[in-house]
């Protein structure tokens, strides 16, 4: 009773913890990413419910310059920072955040405080070889989604042929340059050095020359200029006192480009604003729509090829495991049980993980075949458990009279049990495609750019999501709602027949 | 006349009582024997047992030389030669929901026997006709009335040509025309040399068409063995 009351009391807790979030009344909130974030922002190692890295330092030095109480984390998607800070969901967005000018005309940004380097990471057999985007022509190439080094990987993939491969995350490129799958990857100096050390320092290296320069800033929402001019000054101050510097050699993470940039920065009638690595002006909001509409288009591609052959093996697995679970012997029944069990009891993201990245050391499948694998053989159990209940309907004076006309099993199930049990089992069928259609878009976590990624990344690209969120949701009904119209035509024909 | 079917000393017991002890009876060809007794007494469990689709626990069933024993049912290929001879028209007919009439004749035609789709079809149709449904072939099970799909259902049990035909309360669902209809049809199939066993209720169909009834006593308490 007393460990039931003190479970209710924790999740409570948390529950008013989760709904308080917003009280920003006293301390500095900000938002950054602590999954895989050092030497931005990172779980301490020694207490795992704190934060370390520089940008935290950064936010302690700002809060304390603000006066302004002790600085909060909260933790945010990478990807998400913009909209969150925006949702007011903190005050300001700081985790390796880039000067880009879009990010510029969609919110309030503060000076650069760090210059960093995109840089080329090659496997060290192909140091000799590759030197630069040029020679990769044809090749893979892999970032973070939604950056300027993507950016620069969209425009490169048009002028000389590279594949530009998106990530969710910066530890998972470098995992797969070793392990074969990328040719490259192109990312921050810092992110790729950190990449480097994690590695051993072997596997592979960083080319010495950069493709661009950028910048990392504080991001606030449009409407607190005041709180992000009163930032600027404190990171002045920060740049002229030298603890900014102090930090930043702290976190091994110092050169002389800082210093430059500190320069630049504090020159009288300086401004904020600073060269991002990625060129031409924001586009017009219109022009910008069309510019995603092919690419959105090839995604829709994506999810609907992905989702017609995850089904086609959902379905042929999942008549396998039926059938096993039906008519096989004891051992069988175990085993597809305990798969069907396993599969529907773990989420779908972890087994995308493990056949992605678990097994890379047994068998290393491109990005969109694992996808199919997981997608088909996650739903393989569902169908499964469709597929039984819809035998189990079956009357069994129908399995008798095939008896007493002498079918054997085999011919039973083939030509009396399972053309009926087709019939129950369409409408959990085509439901479960619809589902399986959605659920496609968790594959984008290994690489596979599909619909609702392609429109993350337009999302982060123009600042909202209303258009892209309208179009892409637009994209998914137009491939859903003909789906169910037709199983369900299927449906009255086959009723009709019977009826 | 020799016997197509002979019971011995039938026991069935169901929900540990005796639901049938001791049963004994012939069918010979050519001869409709009509098995009687109110609901409840066992007749379908004597149907299914003949059928091959229900354990009995002591006694014999032989029908035209093929012996089955107490004890679970055997494994469908040792009942193969059962299958050729014994056919069961089920009370709800039990016709293939996702065939149409003429192809729940042909499927054992073509699947068991191994004929071709066209020479199925051409048995199967003529077997139709003979039951005055040939007009019905192309429809599907839950279109055809009470009648029709009993006498598709006839169709398909003698489709494998099987010397003993089984029915399970045949007047169940008809009026008095269909039931005359029926008795003269059974009465053709018999005079073709056929063993007809029907379990009945009733008394007037099975006076005017059967050649004898085995009454079965009511077994106290009722139980119900469908």
């Amino acid at each position: 009773m007393n460990g039931a009351g003190a479970a209710i009391g924790c999740v409570c807790g948390i529950a008013l913890g989760l709904l308080t979030q917003h009280d920003q009344s006293r301390a500095l909130v900000w938002g950054g990413d602590a999954e895989g974030g050092a030497p931005f922002v990172e779980a301490d190692p020694a207490d795992p419910s704190t934060v370390r890295g520089f940008d935290v330092e950064v936010a302690a030095r700002i809060a304390g310059g603000l006066r302004h109480g002790p600085a909060r984390f909260v933790q945010v998607q990478w990807s998400n920072i913009d909209q969150s800070v925006e949702r007011g969901d903190f005050a300001l967005g700081l985790s390796g955040v880039e000067d880009t000018p879009v990010r510029r005309t969609r919110h309030a940004v503060t000076l650069p405080y760090f210059e960093f380097r995109e840089v080329l990471a090659v496997r060290t057999a192909d140091q000799d070889r590759i030197r630069g985007l040029r020679d990769l022509r044809g090749r893979r190439v892999g970032t973070l989604g939604a950056t300027i080094a993507y950016e620069l990987l969209l425009s490169a993939r048009d002028s000389t042929g590279i594949i530009p491969v998106s990530y969710d995350d910066d530890v998972h490129p470098y995992a797969d340059l070793v392990a074969g799958r990328l040719d490259a990857v192109l990312l921050d100096h810092i992110i790729a050095q950190r990449a480097l050390k994690r590695n051993g320092n072997e596997g592979f290296v960083i080319l010495p020359a950069a493709a661009a320069i950028g910048h990392y800033v504080g991001v606030l929402a449009k409407r607190d200029s005041a709180l992000r001019d009163s930032i600027d000054a404190v990171l002045r101050e920060a740049m002229r006192d030298g603890s900014l510097e102090q930090i930043f050699r702290r976190w091994q993470v110092w050169d002389d480009s800082q210093g430059a940039l500190f320069e630049r920065v504090l020159r009288p009638g300086a401004g904020g604003g600073t060269t991002a690595g990625r060129d031409g002006a924001v586009a017009a909001a219109p022009s910008r729509a069309l510019a995603y509409l092919p690419s959105l288009a090839r995604a829709a591609g994506v999810t609907l090829l992905l989702s017609f052959l995850s089904m086609a093996l959902a379905v042929l697995v999942g008549l396998a495991l039926a059938s096993g679970r039906l008519y096989g012997p004891l051992p069988l029944r175990i085993f597809t049980t305990g798969y069907i069990e396993l599969v529907r009891g773990t989420p779908l993201l972890l087994q995308l993980f493990v056949i992605y990245y678990g097994l890379a050391g047994v068998v290393r499948l491109p990005a969109f075949l694992a996808a199919l694998v997981a997608l088909g053989l996650n739903y393989a159990a569902y169908e499964a458990e469709i597929y039984r209940g819809a035998l189990e309907a079956v009357p069994r004076p129908q399995l008798e009279a095939g008896r007493t006309l002498g079918l054997s099993e085999a011919q039973i199930l083939r030509l009396v049990r399972a053309p009926q049990a087709l019939r129950y089992a369409m409408a959990p069928m085509t439901n479960d495609f619809v589902a399986l259609l959605k659920d496609s878009s968790l594959v984008s976590v290994i690489t596979v750019v599909e619909l609702t990624k392609q429109t993350a990344i337009y999302a982060t690209n123009v600042g909202s999501w209303v258009v892209p969120g309208l179009l892409c949701a637009i994209v998914y009904l137009a491939m859903s709602l003909p789906l169910s119209r037709l199983a369900r035509r299927l449906e009255r024909r086959w009723g009709g027949r019977s009826s | 006349m020799t016997s197509l079917l002979t019971i011995y000393g039938l026991g069935v017991r169901y929900d540990s009582r005796d639901l049938i002890r001791g049963l004994s009876f012939a069918v010979r060809r050519g001869e409709i024997v009509a098995l009687m007794g109110p609901s409840g007494v066992g007749k379908t469990t004597i149907l299914r047992v003949v059928a091959g689709l229900q354990a009995f626990d002591s006694g014999q069933v032989i029908v035209d030389g093929f012996a089955l024993g107490p004890g679970p049912i055997p494994a469908e290929s040792r009942l193969r030669p059962l299958r050729r001879r014994v056919g069961l028209v089920f009370q709800a007919h039990a016709l293939f929901e996702h065939l149409s009439a003429l192809d729940n004749v042909t499927l054992a035609l073509r699947h068991v026997l191994g004929q071709s789709r066209p020479e199925a079809e051409l048995l199967a149709t003529k077997l139709l006709a003979e039951l005055d449904v040939g007009s019905r072939a192309a429809a599907w099970p839950r279109q055809l009335s009470g009648g029709e799909a009993q006498r598709v259902a006839i169709a398909r049990a003698l489709a494998l040509d099987p010397p003993l035909l089984l029915m399970d309360e045949p007047t169940a669902a008809l009026d008095a025309a269909r039931r005359t209809g029926l008795g003269t049809t059974l009465r053709r199939l018999a005079q073709q040399g056929r063993g007809l066993l029907l379990a009945t209720h009733d008394m007037e169909f099975a006076r005017d068409y059967a050649d004898r009834a085995i009454t079965l006593a009511s077994a106290p308490p009722p139980a119900d063995a469908h």
